[in-house]
């Protein structure tokens, strides 16, 4: 109740910025918004690390099927193999997949965007729902982009070999964003979004510690928070570019966060453009975390993602248009490599005594092609 | 809560309407667009582009929404997975 009491009046908070932009926006006279292109993506994605690897194809397809109106579809899998830190020393090695289906519209009117979506993802033991409306609008003479956005999410959580266990997660997301030309150079965008969630928000498998013994971790059934994102890309005249972020995070269960990444991004005559980036994510612990609570207290987790700790990516993608035909179609194969490095400073590995730690690597093999 | 959830979607829908109608409406001539349409090439390039293939960054998101503690505000259309 009192998360979505904050969420509302962030919204009340919003919208009236929002009417006094919209009075300060209106110069600029009428253009038409373009749909996005007809695309088909096929990607095969792979996540290895602190023992668990997930992997799968993904595939999308977008296609109008009227001057303003196009359909998207897409199907994503992950093949999950986990025998992570809190499987092999509470309980065994296990494998799942997960499915989900994506199916949206986009419609254009004058510069403005609707897009309606809903997705379904399935799990043994987790299914989610989700339905989104997102809303831009181009202002100021195409200069700056409004967007708006809303998520609602239905989840049933179950576990395995226990039948009688069903709880039910809702979640809320309400977002913003603005993306501003500021000269023929260089664009910013910023973005907050304000999220909500109730239920059961916890692993029914995971185990906290309370003096040494293993019991199950409890969870407060609210979780409120604010997250506010600035980017900044620039031209930088040989055919390259950089990139610079940070996100701020916030929420009820007293977690703050601080992300930053800067990009390179350049092209290698005509058919290659690369990427690089690295990126830093720092947080602090949640109120209700311990490592090995030393008293009772209502909640208690020792969910290693709601502890103290930082991790630092180091990634590159590479892009060569195989095909082109301008004007008519365009066919790309991609590839993208991230190592990251989690290290912890409150949770402890229980198998060797020493602060927890590990790399992890992303793959990723993509075919994109427009219409 | 009941209320809450009905009354969200209420505000957001009069901002859809004012986003829809209402922009062409208003006027500030005080201001005007100072990089013209034309000097906007250098900007279309997929380069400039903050987000080019939804899959792949749908990938990446989600590896590090189910890691991390922060979660939004990354741009991205329909607010990430639903997925534990």
């Amino acid at each position: 109740m009192a998360a979505t009491r904050a969420a509302l009046s962030l919204w009340h908070r919003i919208a009236a910025l929002l009417g006094s932009l919209l009075g300060l926006l209106g110069a600029g006279g009428t253009r038409a918004a373009d749909l996005p292109a007809d695309t088909a993506e096929g990607l095969l994605h792979v996540y290895n690390g602190g023992g668990v690897t997930a992997w799968g194809p993904a595939l999308l397809v977008r296609k109008s099927v009227a001057d303003r109106f196009s359909l998207t579809g897409s199907y994503y899998l992950d093949a999950v193999s986990n025998a992570s830190i809190d499987v092999v020393t509470t309980a065994s090695k296990y494998k799942e997949t997960r499915h989900e289906f994506a199916l949206s519209g986009d419609y254009v009117y004058r510069d403005s965007q609707i897009t309606l979506g809903g997705s379904t993802s399935h799990e043994p033991d987790y299914t989610a729902n989700r339905f989104n409306l997102d809303i831009s609008q181009e202002v100021f003479g195409g200069m700056t982009t409004v967007a708006l956005g809303f998520t609602r999410g239905d989840d049933t959580v179950k576990k395995k070999d226990s039948p009688e266990f069903s709880d039910k997660a809702r979640h809320w997301q309400y977002r913003l964003g603005l993306t501003q030309i500021l000269t023929p150079q260089w664009i910013m965008s910023v973005n907050a979004e304000a999220l909500s969630d109730d239920g059961y928000l916890g692993s029914p498998y995971r185990a906290a510690r309370v003096f040494g013994a293993a019991v199950p971790e409890r969870n407060p059934r609210t979780r409120s928070a604010r997250a506010l994102m600035l980017r900044v890309k620039g031209d930088l005249g040989s055919r390259d570019a950089i990139s610079a972020s940070y996100r701020y995070y916030r929420d009820t269960w007293e977690i703050k966060g601080h992300t930053m990444e800067l990009g390179y991004s350049r092209y290698f005559g005509d058919a290659w453009l690369g990427d690089a980036y690295l990126r830093y994510y720092t947080q602090g612990n949640a109120s209700f975390y311990s490592d090995n609570a030393q008293s009772e207290t209502l909640y208690v987790s020792r969910n290693r993602q709601l502890s103290t700790f930082h991790d630092v990516a180091l990634g590159t993608k590479a892009s060569w248009t195989w095909k082109k035909e301008p004007g008519k179609y365009e066919i790309k194969l991609n590839g993208a490599l991230e190592y990251a490095r989690f290290n912890f400073k409150d949770f402890t590995d229980l198998r060797t005594g020493d602060k927890y730690s590990y790399g992890a690597t992303i793959f990723q093999l993509f075919v994109t092609g427009t219409f | 809560m009941r209320l809450s959830a009905r009354t969200v979607p209420a505000l957001a829908a009069l901002a859809a309407a004012l986003l829809l109608g209402g922009c062409s409406s208003f006027s500030m001539p005080s201001v005007e667009p100072w990089v013209k349409p034309y000097e906007r090439e250098r900007l279309a390039d997929p380069i400039m582009q903050f987000s080019r293939n939804s899959l792949p960054e749908k990938h990446v998101e989600h590896v590090r929404d189910v890691r991390e503690g922060s979660r939004g505000a990354t741009g991205v259309q329909g607010g990430g997975c639903g997925c534990n």
